[in-house]
């Protein structure tokens, strides 16, 4: 029993081999890096390097600042009252703090924890992006909806209902179509916050999958709450403690040769 | 066995209690509607006055026998429609600023100002209408205001009238938007406007309709205050919004202190409201719809 679950996570994972991170370049670059909410600092002096078209995945247990410093990517961090930052992120090259916010989103994607398809039809759901950058021909519409849905595995199973409401498709399904919405825009990154942790085994299993591929042409950050998840998915990995980046790299290496006594002792579970 | 006799009678009791409020309550609304119909059709087929006559004259002349509703139907519509259009923009409007902008500044300020105005009495909304509202007609129009009452000034008293109710419920179904949707928009780099325009309204549009319809209701079924605004002209048609006109519900009360009991004028007066009564059950019918409309849509 136990085997066949590690068989076929694996098969509908793809394959263990990670991709080397070392010389890639950066996607995003975070120096120096501190977050306070009020008086609270949430994020404590990171520095870190995100490889492009790579998948990178933020462990660490709850509350240590990993979505935090995933939503402060694309600024979603910005609608908390009271939050203050000091230090640099930089996206392309660019200062994320000097970018308009909006145009930085077009750019940096997200999927959240839970699917949340808007109440409108799976069409209206993916062009609601690309529509409000400007005016679509009804071509180029077709065209975003059937790649992108192509794209998140979404296709052959909603192509002959894509007037339907996307509230009526299945929690695994909303996913994708959520992921489908976030491509849409033709994001070079995608974050993603705990994707699968409302999902069932096999939906998992499909989202996993999805990661794997796009970070083959995106740049994928996915925070996780399930280790194994990471060692499946991510080139890389970042564990963090209580606000700290304690260690990073190249998640089989982080996995197997930690080099901290807490990133061993978090893997082995002494603590979660 | 012996002692749980007692609690089988306790349970008994309990629902003969509940049972007979709830029989009381339908008793209630049943002999309502009987008695408001079993009044009202006496002018159509004891006295035999043509329904069809009684719906589309334009004259109301009590003292002639001349039975005809159209001039305060047309006068019930047209306040309500109107008061409902100039209230709407404004309720929509500060309902946004207060769920979307400035969350803090609504639930401490805004909203406890807003719950004021519903409680005002609807006299004082009549005596004010009638000393600034007909003079500011008056100043306004000049000549052609006449006194200054008439359907727009009826419109405007009402549509300060409903304005909390349709704001109030236009808050709370904004509020009702789950956050996700908007993090969502904000995601995909639309702003604070898109999201508002594209996600919330859109998915708060079951709820705002119920919202404006509620405010219809208020505003159909308002006596008091349009009656001290409105001229209380039923005799003839109003020909522009300017003119003096009068509602169903004012009236119904204007005549009632006339009409003998008995009197056709007494039973037309009971035909006017049984229209009241059909038009809140269809204005009740739309909201329900809307409802069974809006729970489909959203899944």
């Amino acid at each position: 029993m136990q085997n066949n679950e590690t068989t076929s996570a694996r098969s509908v994972g793809g394959t263990d081999e990670h991709r080397v991170i070392e010389g890639v370049p950066s996607a995003i670059s975070i120096r120096d890096f501190n977050l306070w909410y009020g008086d609270f600092q949430a994020l404590k002096n990171i520095t870190l390097e995100i490889p492009k078209n790579r998948a990178t995945a933020f462990i660490g247990p709850s509350g240590c600042g990993k979505s935090t410093l995933l939503r402060t990517f694309n600024r979603m961090c910005d609608f908390v009252e009271s939050v203050r930052t000091d230090g640099t992120i930089e996206f392309g090259g660019e200062d994320i703090f000097q970018m308009d916010a909006n145009a930085l989103r077009v750019y940096v994607g997200m999927v959240f924890q839970h699917p949340n398809p808007f109440p409108m039809s799976i069409r209206e759901n993916i062009l609601y992006g690309p529509k409000r950058m400007g005016r679509l021909s009804k071509s180029e519409a077709d065209e975003i909806v059937e790649r992108t849905l192509t794209r998140a595995a979404l296709w052959d199973e909603v192509k002959d209902k894509l007037d339907h409401s996307g509230l009526g498709l299945s929690g695994g399904q909303q996913q994708r179509l959520c992921i489908a919405r976030a491509l849409a825009t033709d994001p070079s990154v995608l974050l993603m916050d705990e994707p699968t942790s409302a999902l069932d085994p096999i939906s998992t299993g499909m989202v996993e999958e999805l990661m794997q591929q796009l970070s083959e042409d995106h740049t994928v950050v996915v925070v996780t709450h399930n280790m194994q998840q990471a060692t499946r998915v991510a080139d890389k990995t970042a564990f963090f403690y209580l606000g700290e980046l304690v260690e990073a790299g190249p998640t089989k290496e982080l996995f197997s040769h930690p080099k901290e006594k807490l990133t061993n002792d978090y893997l082995t579970g002494r603590f979660s | 066995m012996a002692k749980l006799m007692p609690k089988r009678r306790l349970e008994n009791i309990g629902l003969g209690i509940t049972g007979a409020c709830v029989a009381l309550v339908a008793i209630v609304v049943i002999a309502l509607i009987f008695m408001v119909a079993q009044q009202g059709l006496t002018t159509f087929f004891v006295d035999g006055i043509d329904p069809i006559e009684f719906l589309t004259g334009q004259h109301w002349i009590p003292e002639q026998d001349t039975y005809g509703a159209l001039p305060m139907i047309v006068g019930s519509f047209a306040v309500t429609l109107l008061s409902t259009l100039f209230a709407l923009p404004i309720a929509i409007g500060s309902a946004m600023f207060v769920v979307e902008v400035a969350p803090g500044f609504g639930k401490r300020v805004f909203q406890p100002f807003i719950e004021l105005l519903v409680g005002i009495p609807s006299v004082v909304y009549g005596v004010l209408g009638l000393y600034i509202i007909n003079s500011l007609m008056r100043s306004i129009f000049g000549e052609a205001a006449g006194t200054g009452a008439g359907i727009l000034s009826g419109a405007i008293v009402l549509a300060v009238m409903i304005l909390p109710t349709i704001t109030t419920l236009s808050i709370d179904a904004l509020r009702a938007v789950p956050n996700q949707y908007r993090e969502g928009s904000y995601a995909l780099g639309c702003t604070r406007w898109q999201t508002i325009w594209h996600v919330v309204l859109k998915s708060a549009l079951p709820s705002l309709m119920t919202a404006v319809i509620l405010g219809m209701t208020r505003a159909f079924g308002e006596t008091l205050a349009v009656q001290m605004v409105i001229g209380g002209v039923e005799r003839s048609m109003p020909s522009g919004l300017l003119d003096p006109a009068s509602t169903l519900t004012a009236a119904l009360t204007a005549g009632l202190s006339n009409a003998t009991s008995g009197s056709v004028y007494y039973h037309a007066l009971w035909s006017l409201g049984l229209i009241l009564l059909a038009m809140s059950l269809v204005f009740i019918l739309i909201i329900h719809l809307i409802g069974k409309k809006g729970a489909k849509d959203n899944g």
